[in-house]
């Protein structure tokens, strides 16, 4: 177990300790620094990536018309998806829960007597939280991608996720392998810190039973699982041992081939600036007959794990046409000052705010919720046009009432009701819709406005407590007209 | 898990989404006509990540590949077993140490891993826009031959570069057969995980040389 963001422990980094979690972090000048200089590279990057204007709006509205019409044939391409994979050799899987995940992968293992996995950048398989799962049934798993396998020595989780040590510097990576690796003489040459990372990872391609990824768009035309990465360690993963598993969530799907390249220009422009990352990767099927090299079996894992609760509600599906580029997280002010860890979910940030609730319940993230200013940002730069801050909005909504017109319940439904809100609104309510209650109410506070408490609770923590003002509004009005009549 | 696969489909068919039409949004991904611009863009994209691109003629081809092997000092090269331009990689590299990626890898793989210093693979396209070589692995050059030795020598031919990704699927009619791998290749292998500072040969080659065959 280790330490961050100035005494919270990593394992007890939840969504329901949102409130202390983010205060620490504010708390941490390294972290918010390294945080500051992060976003702000990535945003500076972003912009010139994007420079046209008219492009970038025409580059989003394709790329959102794309994930929209392909999650709105959702469960035909899962099956399309499936029989063409099955056609290509590749093996597919269901899982409802995050067990079921885990238990399908520990049975790939079992079936290979496998007791390595070396591990390519994968959210889900944080989200499943794979690596704690597997190494209590003996098997280890590996991450090979850099940051992650940063994060993962330390015992640490990534805090973003396209760059996963990035509330690390250079001088704490060094301490990180000077703690962890024998024979390292620390360093700040970032470029012998990668070095280092290199030398050790290699042998681990080299002997691992199994490679395990991600997906970034799965292709139901085809059967095809597109992968996007800098580093090469996913190819390494999928290509050198003799398994390869690959793990994404349902709504990953995209129906043509054709949909894939402005979907990818999309995606590594909003993510890191980059016009193409070095990278992409489609694989269609094992090592066929006659090739030397290669996977023998694919299997593919598709994961609902309360996909299927946003996706029964046409406004909060749109949650699922993410294509997980963060530019949401390097855009949000409130990220970018209490970093990933603070969120205590596996997607933090504005796009986790909106997905956590349905994979853990409001119950778990009623407080998440209310963790943004609406500033616009996130909605602003989203490549396939999440409305996030309309999305927060309505989650505010249904972690305070009961479901609305026939909607759907999401789980923790009305977690954040509090009765003596809903007793202050009814009452409001009923003032507002009878006018002498209301006049007395209003020419009340008027005349006892001296009497207003200079302190109440939190909100004068750091503001001025309002006073009502010396005239009502209709008063006002009503003295306007007559200085119009006269 | 089929009781977990119908759990799932039936949800998503509970929910009733009505089924959306492709759009027709104008989007034009960079495009030239022009030969001349097409080469430009791609060895400026090329170039800016931090590969080597080097014209020649197919006469020259041998020549080129033997200079770069020797001026980069590699020892050991791992070649395919066929392809347009093999006769000359091999005639390039008779003066050192080669070997044929004839055999299943699991008969040879520590010594790929630990003894090979380069892999040369022909392209079977390119793409002007981002600078990136299209690879299509096979049984004489297979996948791991463009990824574990630490420099990657790919041959392309100037007819085979187009504008751009959208416009090659479509022109080769991918989705009618695809391979088990298709890899798009644009530069070494680099990282930018640590403090945001690139550093290139991550876990792929650090160095990639494109030779670019002038055919036209």
């Amino acid at each position: 177990m280790s330490q961050a963001n100035n005494g919270v422990q990593i394992e007890d980094l939840a969504p329901e300790h949102f409130h202390d979690q983010a205060k620490a972090a504010l708390a941490d000048p390294q972290l918010r620094q390294n945080f500051r200089g992060a976003m702000d590279y990535l945003t500076d990057k972003r912009k010139i990536a994007f420079s046209d204007p008219t492009e970038e709006k025409r580059i989003r509205d394709l790329s959102a018309a794309i994930r929209q019409r392909s999650l709105s044939k959702l469960p035909d391409l899962l099956e399309q998806l499936e029989t063409n994979c099955t056609n290509n050799g590749i093996q597919v899987h269901w899982a409802e829960t995050t067990e079921q995940a885990n238990s399908i992968i520990a049975g790939i293992a079992g079936q290979h007597n496998a007791k390595n996995i070396i591990k390519g950048k994968s959210m889900v398989s944080e989200e499943i939280e794979l690596n704690h799962e597997m190494e209590k049934l003996g098997i280890e798993c590996l991450e090979s991608d850099m940051g992650e396998y940063i994060v993962q020595l330390d015992g640490d989780k990534p805090s973003h996720i396209i760059m996963p040590a990035i509330h690390k510097n250079k001088q704490e990576v060094s301490d990180t392998f000077e703690k962890h690796l024998d024979d390292f003489t620390p360093t700040v040459d970032v470029d012998e810190l990668i070095k280092t990372g290199r030398t050790r990872l290699r042998k681990k391609f080299h002997d691992a039973d199994i490679g395990l990824s991600g997906v970034n768009f799965a292709v139901a035309e085809t059967g095809t699982l597109c992968l996007v990465e800098n580093e090469g360690n996913g190819r390494m993963c999928t290509t050198v041992p003799n398994v390869h598993i690959a793990i994404t969530g349902i709504e990953k799907v995209v129906e043509f081939l054709s949909d894939v390249p402005p979907l990818y220009s999309a995606l590594t422009r909003s993510a890191t600036g980059q016009a193409i990352t070095t990278y992409f990767n489609m694989i269609s099927s094992p090592r066929r007959a006659g090739e030397l090299d290669g996977p023998e079996e694919v299997h593919l894992v598709l994961l609902d794990n309360g996909r299927t609760q946003a996706f029964a509600d046409e406004e909060m599906r749109q949650t699922l046409q993410c294509i997980r580029c963060g530019a949401c997280m390097n855009h949000c002010p409130v990220y970018t000052r209490i970093g990933g860890h603070a969120y205590g979910t596996t997607y933090p940030g504005p796009i986790g705010q909106i997905i956590s609730p349905h994979m853990m319940g409001l119950d778990n993230t009623k407080d998440l919720v209310t963790a943004s200013s609406l500033c616009g940002a996130c909605g602003e730069v989203c490549p396939v046009n999440i409305p996030i801050p309309e999305m927060l909005q309505r989650l505010r909504q249904e972690a305070k009432n009961s479901p609305k017109n026939n909607r759907p319940a999401i789980k923790g439904q009305a977690a954040a009701a509090s009765r003596i809100e809903l007793l202050a609104m009814k009452g409001f309510a009923f003032a507002a819709s009878h006018p002498s209650l209301y006049h007395l109410g209003s020419w009340s506070a008027t005349k006892m406005r001296s009497l207003m408490p200079s302190k109440i609770g939190p909100w004068t923590q750091c503001r001025t407590a309002p006073k009502p003002a010396g005239k009502t509004l209709h008063q006002l009005i009503k003295a306007r007209k007559q200085g119009q009549k006269s | 898990m089929s009781s977990a696969r119908n759990a799932i489909l039936s949800r998503l068919r509970d929910a009733k989404p009505e089924a959306k039409a492709m759009e027709t949004i104008i989007y034009q991904p960079w495009v030239s006509e022009d030969e001349k611009v097409i080469t430009e863009r791609f060895i400026a994209g090329l170039s800016a990540s931090h590969a080597e691109v080097i014209s020649t003629s197919h006469k020259a081809l041998s020549k080129l590949i033997e200079e770069v092997a020797v001026g980069k000092q590699l020892e050991h090269i791992a070649l395919g077993t066929s392809g347009e331009f093999h006769e000359h990689i091999i005639q390039a590299t008779k003066s050192l140490k080669t070997v044929f990626f004839d055999n299943d890898i699991k008969d040879w793989k520590s010594s790929l891993f630990n003894n090979v210093d380069a892999g040369i693979t022909h392209c079977r396209a390119g793409i002007a826009d981002t600078g990136t070589l299209v690879l299509w692995p096979d049984v004489s050059e297979p996948r791991t031959l463009s990824l574990v030795p630490p420099c990657h020598i790919a041959l392309i031919k100037r007819s085979t570069i187009v504008s751009n990704f959208a416009e090659l699927m479509e022109m080769q009619a991918w989705q009618n057969n695809m391979p088990t791998n298709i890899v798009l290749v644009s530069g070494p292998s680099k990282t930018a995980d640590i403090q945001q500072t690139l550093a290139y040969g991550a876990h792929g080659p650090s160095q990639l040389v494109v030779i670019l065959i002038e055919d036209m």
